[in-house]
């Protein structure tokens, strides 16, 4: 099924320049226009060291440009919090607070949904090399780590979306595992 | 010179040479235990043990600024590895990765006997499934990203519950690598010195090899170097004591030669007039050496203060002997000499009962050197100066002095007025009167304080304001009794009362409790049992935790963690500064953090009070401590200062043996302290302490001249030389005094400014008080 996958997106990256109707400066300057909004996510995480995946259900908030909010609901109750540079995740009363600026690999893999989110094409461009495929009602925006740190960690992040709407954003790890966020928005502007 | 005057001399002589060879082995300090209590409460000896030797004392907090972030990293990461080789530190941390790899490596490799989860019912089939489920939960959050490589040997997630009961929460910002101040724009350092935080020698090499290794390691003058901490404040206020003393003395024995060259004009008498000063100087410092074995520097400071108040004997011998002879001065002004002298040291003598060592040394030196000044005035300067005194006439400064007196004699009332405005005044600003609290008594200038206070933020360095403290016969108890403090602070965590704290059980836990857990393990087979029904359903299958099980068995026959263990580590560290050994036993501190949040930084106190009644461990807040030892010492101060005030009245009765005398040379004595304390207020200074003591040195000093005027039978009476002896006498306490406010150390200056003033204001309130009652009395002659 993998195989098949990246089958298909080197089909995509092919077909890349042919579809001039639709680019990634339009994308992002679409994407840019969202100020935000609430979604439902159900988020699959696919590990080989478990025989089923993990599902994880909750609410996300965005609003632009640097502040995300997931709520996870089920199985257990989480909060992450990304705003600007700080990553707080509360969790069985705990919380923890991690400054992304001292952690420049997790800040990369952050930048990576939240530079999507609000349509930041530089600081996608910076630790990312990006393809884009479809059109501006179903795109699909693939990013390919530049830098070998960060490839270390995640090999592929496949970001998929409707208009100025992300719906779906999977992570393919450096190790084989991935998980796939679904986003379901609540209240679409 | 007369047989006995030769025999007086010798006398003199021996013990001046005595006194210089004590004085020469003497042990001088000028680090901080000049304020630390001498007989200290159990909490305050935690304090005093924290700010002698704790780690937070040891603590130096550097920042490398200027030049780009790459500049700054690299110069921080040269810095840390240059330091690091020296023995002189302990531990030097940047912020790198790399150390950190150590610690988590050695969490994991004794997890089964360190983690605080590990008991029986893990280990059974619901427990496994739990703590599987859990792990496999965490997996799904990005918390638990980086547990994912450690699931298959550590599925119950054991390095999770060690890591989350530490502090996690502050963590300092990081640019390139290195940690960063909030702005970015500097690289910090948060270095341990091995030297204890009251070896200021050693504080000082470790700063000074911080500097030269980093002008090493970053030349140029692209970077520059910023340092605060503990150590530093020492080095500094031992730098401030050594100027100072050496300053206030030279500007004061300066000023006293040059008045007293200008009033003798003859150098063999003001070498006379110096040699009572001399020796008093000389034997208060034997006698602070002989009686408490260290000497403050800032005891010696006082000795500024000490030259002004000494010299006035001499003068008096001088400038009254002149025209009568010494048999006539001695028998006439010896005796009201004598009464000061007794004054002055009935305030002084009231100091030695304080707790506050500094305090007591600096009443037993002026008290020896004040006596002992008065007693070569008598015995020894007589027979050295010979009847050929030969003092130039001064009497015609007197008649300016007389018209002076007449003059102020008029403003009897007014200065009453003033003193009532004085004491309205104060009554209504009571409230802000006082320093609250022991920071007024610090060295710290403003500036240092702002850059420490900077540095602190920006790395998140520990302040321990809260700390739990045990002792224990030994290691183990110690230990043992840790941990059950620690399961009392637990339940302190989950009811919201402290926000989390540190114990040397968690890295180095008891043998019984390693025992305990050790025993809490099943055998293999035992286990792969368990694990098969445990997860007969989860998405982690038991055959894939062979590694798990491996880990299981291992650390059932392996040994326990012990000290050495911990080696290499920076947890080896982290024990070391809360397990302590002691002279009589064992010390485990545990300092707790505040809640946080919308709690805010304090801990309520009573709640954990009686979380941890009949554990064994004492709950100390350091800012209350410092707080109660500055109120005792204040209250103390108060006391004494009372104490002393009614010694000299006792004195004074007996002597005067006349209330309305008593009352009349009171009178000036209370006035001067009103007045001063009044001024000192006005001028924006907080008292404190030692204001207070001032303000009885003002009765005890002040006293001297007021009872010049009394025993001559008022101002007008007195004969033109005394006048002009007590005009020079009260010149050079003032100047003595004086230069002592000029001091940057608040112990000193309060003293000088409060003492100062004082002296001059009880002479002039003498001269409009004293006088005029006692012309209306019986002039009499002295008899005592």
């Amino acid at each position: 099924m993998i195989k098949r996958l990246l089958g298909y997106l080197l089909l995509i990256a092919v077909a890349l320049p042919a579809s001039a109707a639709f680019d990634i400066g339009q994308l992002m300057g679409d994407l840019a226009r969202h100020k935000g909004g609430k979604a439902k996510f159900v988020e699959k995480k696919y590990f080989a060291i478990l025989d089923k995946p993990v599902v994880s259900t909750g609410e996300m908030t965005y609003t632009a440009p640097d502040r995300l909010e997931k709520r996870t609901l089920t199985p257990k109750v989480e909060t992450l919090l990304l705003d600007k540079d700080i990553l707080s995740i509360e969790r069985d009363k705990q919380k923890l607070s991690i400054n992304l600026a001292n952690q420049p690999e997790a800040l990369a893999f952050v930048d990576s949904i939240r530079g999507t989110l609000s349509g930041n094409r530089a600081a996608l461009e910076k630790n990312y090399a990006l393809h884009l495929a479809g059109n501006a009602d179903k795109w699909v925006l693939t990013l390919l780590p530049s830098d070998q740190k960060i490839a270390s960690l995640v090999q592929r992040i496949t970001v998929s979306g409707s208009k100025n709407q992300v719906r779906v954003i999977e992570y393919l790890q450096a190790d084989g595992d991935r998980s796939v966020l679904n986003i379901d928005p609540v209240d679409a502007k | 010179m007369t047989h006995q005057a030769g025999r007086a001399l010798t006398i003199w002589l021996l013990a001046m040479l005595a006194g210089a060879i004590v004085v020469w082995n003497s042990h001088f300090s000028a680090d901080m235990s000049f304020f630390l209590p001498a007989k200290p409460t159990a909490e305050q000896q935690v304090l005093v043990d924290q700010l002698k030797e704790g780690v937070v004392s040891r603590l130096l907090m550097v920042a490398i600024e200027g030049g780009d972030a790459g500049q700054r990293a690299a110069a921080s990461r040269a810095l840390r590895s240059r330091l690091e080789q020296l023995p002189a530190f302990v531990s030097v941390q940047n912020g790198e990765t790399a150390s950190m790899n150590a610690d988590r490596d050695f969490l994991f490799a004794h997890r089964y006997l360190l983690s605080p989860a590990v008991r029986p019912q893990r280990f059974t089939v619901d427990g496994l499934r739990a703590a599987v489920a859990d792990s496999i939960d965490l997996l799904a959050s990005p918390a638990g990203m980086m547990l994912k490589p450690l699931l298959p040997r550590d599925p119950t997630g054991e390095l999770m519950a060690m890591v989350s009961g530490l502090n996690a929460g502050a963590q300092p910002n990081a640019r390139g690598g290195v940690w960063a101040s909030r702005d970015g724009e500097r690289a910090m350092l948060l270095i341990q010195t091995a030297a204890l935080g009251s070896d200021t020698d050693g504080q000082e090499r470790a700063i000074a090899l911080i500097r030269s290794q980093f002008a090493e390691a970053a030349p140029g003058a692209t970077l520059s170097l910023q340092l605060s901490g503990p150590g530093l404040f020492a080095v500094k206020l031992r730098e401030t004591i050594k100027q100072e003393v050496t300053r206030l003395s030279a500007i004061s024995a300066l000023a006293i030669v040059a008045v007293l060259f200008f009033v003798y004009r003859s150098p063999r008498l003001m070498t006379l007039g110096l040699l009572p000063v001399a020796s008093g100087a000389l034997a208060g410092i034997v006698a602070v050496s002989l009686v408490y074995g260290t000497v403050f520097g800032i005891t010696v400071g006082f000795g500024s203060a000490l030259i002004g108040e000494a010299v006035d004997y001499s003068i008096y011998y001088f400038v009254q002997s002149g025209r009568l002879g010494v048999e006539q001065w001695r028998a006439r002004f010896w005796p009201t000499i004598r009464l000061g002298v007794l004054t002055s040291i009935c305030g002084f003598a009231a100091l030695l009962f304080s707790g506050f060592p500094g305090l007591a040394q600096l009443g037993l030196y002026s008290l020896s050197g004040v006596l002992t000044a008065a007693l070569v005035t008598r015995f020894i300067l007589p027979p050295l100066a010979g009847s050929n005194v030969n003092l130039r006439d001064l009497s015609h400064f007197a008649p300016a002095l007389k018209r002076g007196i007449v003059a102020m004699q008029t403003l009897r009332w007014p200065v009453l007025v003033l003193a009532v405005a004085a004491a309205a005044l104060l009554t209504l600003n009571r409230d802000q009167v006082w320093h609250p609290n022991l920071s007024a008594l610090s060295t710290v200038s403003a500036e240092d304080g702002a850059i420490d206070q900077a540095l602190r933020a920006d790395i998140s360095a520990p302040d321990a304001r809260y700390m739990a403290v045990i002792t224990a016969a030994d290691r183990e108890s110690a230990l043992q009794a840790a941990e059950r403090a620690g399961q009392k602070l637990d339940a302190l965590i989950a009811e919201g009362v402290i926000g989390g704290y540190d114990s040397p059980a968690r890295f180095l836990p008891s043998q019984a409790m390693q025992a305990s857990r050790r025993a809490s393990l099943p055998a293999s087979a035992e286990l792969q049992a368990r694990l098969q029904a445990a997860l007969a359903d989860s998405p982690l299958a038991a055959s894939k935790l062979a590694g798990f099980v491996a880990d299981v068995e291992q650390a059932r026959s392996q040994g326990s963690v012990d000290r050495a263990a911990l080696n290499g580590t920076a947890l080896a560290l982290a024990v070391d500064s809360l397990l302590i050994e002691r002279p009589n036993g064992w010390s485990v501190l545990l300092p707790l953090r505040p809640p946080g949040g919308d709690k805010g930084v304090d801990i309520a106190i009573a709640p954990v009070r009686a979380a941890l009644a009949g554990s064994g461990a004492l709950f100390i807040d350091m800012k209350n401590e410092f707080d109660t030892l500055y109120n005792d010492y204040l209250d103390e101060a108060t006391l004494l200062s009372l104490a002393g005030f009614l010694a000299i009245v006792g004195l004074l009765a007996v002597t005067l043996r006349s209330a309305r005398r008593l009352g009349i040379v009171l009178l000036p004595l209370l006035l001067a302290v009103l007045l001063v304390v009044a001024g000192l207020h006005l001028a924006g200074e907080q008292l404190h302490l030692l204001h207070l003591i001032g303000m009885l040195l003002i009765v005890a000093v002040g006293s001297n001249y007021v009872l010049f005027f009394d025993q001559s039978g008022g101002a007008a009476a007195l004969d033109d030389a005394t006048l002009v002896s007590m005009a020079v006498a009260n010149l050079t306490t003032a100047i003595g005094f004086g230069t002592l406010a000029l001091s940057n150390v608040p112990v000193l200056h309060a003293v000088g400014a409060t003492v100062g003033p004082g002296a001059v204001l009880a002479l002039l309130l003498a001269a409009v008080f004293v006088g005029r009652q006692a012309r209306a009395g019986v002039s009499r002659g002295t008899g005592a």
